[in-house]
């Protein structure tokens, strides 16, 4: 009993320390999630990303928990950056242009709700185009980890 | 029974208002999770699957939020009616305190062995889990899973009976670690649960018997993503075998579990609890959550 109790304080308090986060910033994107471009020719391809992103942005900017991120900001510079990167991640053959991760949210305040929301917004839009839930499970994973540079809040 | 029904029904009458809220009000501090991920009410109140706790906090509150639910669960096994009805409340993705009821209905047994037709055992389980690192949804690039602690304080309300059966005592502390990981990308979600307990048949039959010591159980969980508001999966659950009188064996089960949005799941189930008392004890089970 005792010692359980003893145990179960010394996790509680050991827990800051274990879930601290690195300190670099991932450029964006997370490791290449499949071997050839099959994931890459599921989304569509270049214009298939194109118009997921640009359903993206629709969907995120009727949202209102998360429209206040987007309204002001240069949103077709956004989408072009998502587009490159998604592309990066299901191997479909670009280059990241765009900042890291940590760079471009460090003053949103974002908190892990709002992150949420995104990736709620994001699987809207999949669904919309017709992605197969598969296909959209590989990409959010790949994306998810993320979260350690863009949740700041 | 009844008034939790009442409160369900309240509850769920309140969550269009929860969605259609705007900035500012309490609201946003409400629902932030992905949906699914904070589990179903087991049997015991506390998160996870229908039989296992999970690592994951209860209800949809994120960080920096709140959230709570309230379930009703029905186990018909080929000679009981189990009940169980509770709630739970969780905070910043932190801390989950949950209580649960279970009625154990003993319907023509109880006639058997002279307690009366329907003599039903009952028992109070209060919960209280803390996630203590990981992150079981997120954190898709590491195996690193999440991992919580968890008691669950359970007292039996038929005392004289259980231990007339052989228990020790008519109360006592299941203590346990649980770890969660969902593997994103194939849609598969694991848990794994070490627990200490004293229980007889999770607590209905009493505490300790042959012995009184602590017997380290283990219960697992597995669950596939068939849609985002669909998965099915199986749970094992080992339990103690410290009743002379009758034999214990561990639970399983394969499940479905659906909500269609956040504030509603329905898991249905076929449960094998092993044997209690008579025979083995399979049947359906049914489980209603309500909650934000």
């Amino acid at each position: 009993m005792k010692t359980v109790l003893i145990a179960l304080a010394l996790a509680v308090v050991a827990t800051p320390a274990l879930a601290a986060e690195p300190v670099k910033d991932s450029a964006a994107v997370a490791p290449v999630i499949a071997a050839d471009d099959s994931l890459y020719r599921e989304f569509g391809g270049h214009d298939g990303l194109v118009r997921l992103v640009d359903d993206f942005m629709l969907i995120l900017l009727d949202d209102p928990r998360t429209r206040d991120f987007f309204v002001a900001a240069k949103q077709d510079h956004i989408k072009t950056m998502l587009v490159e990167q998604f592309c990066v991640v299901l191997n479909g053959g670009c280059t990241y242009t765009g900042k890291g991760m940590k760079e471009s949210h460090a003053q949103l305040g974002i908190d892990r709700a709002s992150f949420n929301a995104l990736v709620e917004d994001l699987q809207k839009a999949m669904d919309k185009n017709d992605i197969p839930f598969h296909a959209q499970n590989k990409l959010l994973a790949a994306l998810a980890p993320q979260h350690r540079d863009i949740v700041t809040n | 029974m009844k008034p939790l029904i009442r409160l369900m029904g309240l509850m769920a009458a309140f969550m269009p208002v929860v969605s259609a809220a705007h900035a500012e009000s309490v609201f946003d501090y409400t629902s932030g999770k992905l949906l699914l991920t904070g589990g179903v009410n087991t049997v015991e109140g506390t998160a996870g699957g229908g039989l296992t706790p999970w690592a994951v906090i209860g209800s949809y509150g994120e960080q920096g939020q709140f959230g709570a639910n309230v379930y009703a669960t029905d186990i018909n096994t080929t000679d009981y009616d189990i009940r169980s009805y509770g709630g739970l409340v969780g905070l910043d993705d932190r801390l989950e305190i949950s209580w649960s009821h279970q009625d154990f209905d003993t319907e023509a047994v109880g006639a058997a062995l002279g307690l009366g037709y329907g003599y039903t055992i009952g028992q109070d389980v209060l919960g209280v889990k803390v996630k203590v690192l990981g992150d079981a949804v997120l954190e898709q690039d590491t195996w690193l899973p999440q991992v919580a602690v968890g008691i669950q304080f359970k007292k039996n309300q038929n005392g004289a009976l259980v231990k007339a059966l052989g228990a020790r005592d008519d109360e006592g502390t299941d203590y346990y670690v649980s770890a969660t990981k969902l593997f994103l990308a194939k849609g598969l979600l694991v848990n794994g649960t070490i627990r200490a307990t004293k229980a007889n048949q999770f607590g209905i039959l009493g505490f300790g018997g042959i012995d009184d010591d602590y017997h380290y159980q283990f219960e697992g969980s597995a669950a596939y993503l068939l849609t985002r508001k669909l998965a099915i999966g199986a749970e094992v659950r080992t339990k103690p075998d410290n009743l002379a009188v009758a034999k214990e064996d561990a639970a399983f089960d394969v499940f479905v579990a659906y909500a269609p949005v956040k504030h509603i799941s329905v898991t249905l189930a076929y449960a094998d609890l092993g044997n209690i008392v008579t025979r083995r004890q399979t049947g359906l089970y049914a489980s209603l959550q309500v909650g934000f």
